[in-house]
């Protein structure tokens, strides 16, 4: 944590479905004098699609997000849980000198793999105590989701524990929250099934978010595009389908922070979910 | 411990080799512990487990294991993998699994999963980024499953998501890395038995 200047790649869906995601992962950024420098021209990891089809496709893609990187002499700041996922067991494969050198060929380049690839969550998580809270977010239930993606495989993530992680939930006691002890911060929402099984993602979302509302949760926070719509989006579906009333709103932990750091909630996006979480922000005088 | 390969039944090894070539896993590491499927979150919409998965593929059992639904049902949530006894990487033997299937053209259980990822493969080689919108056509064209209009038309009304496919600089040098990954032979990798990783 020796430099306040990343590279930035905030993966496709900050683009479009996350968009609330780079709004506030900018703004809570500039807030703490944390500069992110966009990837010129940054192109798409191959997300869950890839490795299930090429192998050299899945390695090839990261590697020419990291030769951008690598141009810029900088550590590489990921948003996004899967694209970080992917760029981390890319850079761990090509430790490997021969797959190194067969990955240069397929991009054209002579990536030398040198960058360091940090999660936004990391870089909040360690500059935590120098975050100027001006909102403490007293009171405010928060049950953090890790998902799966930062925290496995762990041997090659290095984040965190893969059964029960505690940076977020430090990170929200920094802001003043309460964050939830609860079962689910690393099970898995269904992840690239929405489309495909819209069943499996409704049941196991539905099996995380009980949870969290029968302790008491106000809002899920949440480091990954996927998981957020997974649990946001089909809320409707599950209360329909179990007959209870859910009704929490998934945040992005950098939505959270930006909060406490006393920016606007139109600031951070807020409008952008389905679960409206302006009756929580009202209980919490932030409205 | 026996080697097991005089219990193995035709179709002969020739599942096992490939798997382990392709994912560096040591297949009769498995010890049928059950571990996998015990914590697999979507083991119960399975027709086969992890565990029982590991052992056709000890087994030889190619058909049975390339027409599991289990195949495709994956995503890699690695939960398996992080809490194997025998550190055996599972979910990278799923992955092996489906990308033998696209190598030998089969037929998968999941037919929507499959045309999900390569509609989502073919957005990124066109625009060099994920998009959406051609995304959820070419797949309910394709299907005949339009039910994610809704959702889409959800998402839309938030501003999330974008008609126009992305316009990046990087695009076609990506479309250059298809074409040269499609190209490149599939790399063996060293299989690791659990003895070599402790």
């Amino acid at each position: 944590m020796s430099t306040n200047t990343y590279a930035y790649y905030p993966g496709c869906t900050l683009h479009s479905t996350a968009k609330e995601y780079d709004v506030s992962a900018r703004a809570v950024c500039k807030q703490m004098g944390i500069e992110l420098q966009e990837l010129d021209g940054w192109t798409c990891c191959g997300a869950s699609s890839a490795h299930t089809t090429n192998e050299m496709l899945a390695i090839a893609l990261p590697a020419r997000d990291l030769r951008s990187a690598e141009a810029k002499g900088l550590p590489l700041a990921v948003a996004c849980a899967m694209c970080f996922n992917r760029l981390k067991i890319t850079a761990h494969a090509l430790a490997d000198k021969e797959k190194l050198d067969r990955t240069n060929k397929v991009i054209g380049s002579n990536l030398a793999n040198t960058t360091e690839v940090v999660h936004l969550l990391q870089i909040l998580y360690d500059r935590r105590k120098s975050i100027t809270v001006t909102k403490p977010l007293k009171g405010l239930k928060v049950a953090s989701y890790y998902g799966c993606l930062l925290v496995r495989p762990q041997e090659i993530t290095q984040f965190d524990d893969p059964e029960n992680p505690q940076m977020m939930d430090k990170l929200m006691v920094t802001l003043g929250a309460q964050p939830l002890e609860w079962d689910f911060k690393t099970a898995c929402c269904g992840a690239s099934l929405p489309l495909t099984r819209k069943d499996i993602v409704v049941k196991l979302s539905y099996r995380i978010l009980s949870q969290a509302k029968q302790l008491g949760a106000d809002c899920v926070a949440v480091a990954c595009p996927m998981c957020q719509m997974n649990l946001d989006a089909f809320q409707n579906e599950m209360e329909q389908q179990y007959g209870k009333k859910i009704g929490l709103p998934i945040l992005y932990f950098t939505q959270i922070a930006g909060l406490a750091m006393g920016l606007s909630p139109k600031a951070l996006d807020l409008n952008k979910h389905i679960v409206d979480p302006t009756p929580m922000l009202g209980k919490m005088g932030l409205g | 411990m026996g080697t097991g390969a005089a219990v193995t039944p035709s179709p002969v090894s020739d599942l096992r080799t490939f798997v382990e070539k392709q994912s560096g896993q040591h297949i009769f590491d498995c010890y049928q512990c059950g571990k996998c499927s015990a914590g697999c979150p979507i083991d119960y919409a399975m027709d086969l487990g992890p565990r029982q998965i590991m052992r056709y593929i000890q087994m030889g059992l190619k058909k049975e294991v390339m027409q599991s639904t289990t195949v495709w049902l994956c995503v890699s949530c690695e939960t398996c993998s992080s809490r194997c006894p025998a550190k055996i990487d599972i979910a990278k033997v799923m992955e092996s699994l489906r990308i033998l299937a696209t190598v030998e053209g089969s037929v998968p259980a999941e037919k929507r999963v499959d045309v999900f990822h390569k509609e989502f493969l073919k957005a990124v080689e066109r625009y060099g980024r994920a998009h959406e919108v051609s995304l959820g056509a070419a797949y309910a064209i394709k299907t005949r499953d339009f039910s994610g209009v809704s959702m889409a038309r959800l998402m839309f009304s938030k501003g999330k998501l974008v008609i126009m496919p992305p316009s990046v600089s990087g695009a076609s040098e990506v479309r250059k890395i298809f074409s040269a990954a499609r190209s490149t032979p599939r790399a063996s990798v060293p299989v690791a038995k659990a003895e070599d990783k402790r």
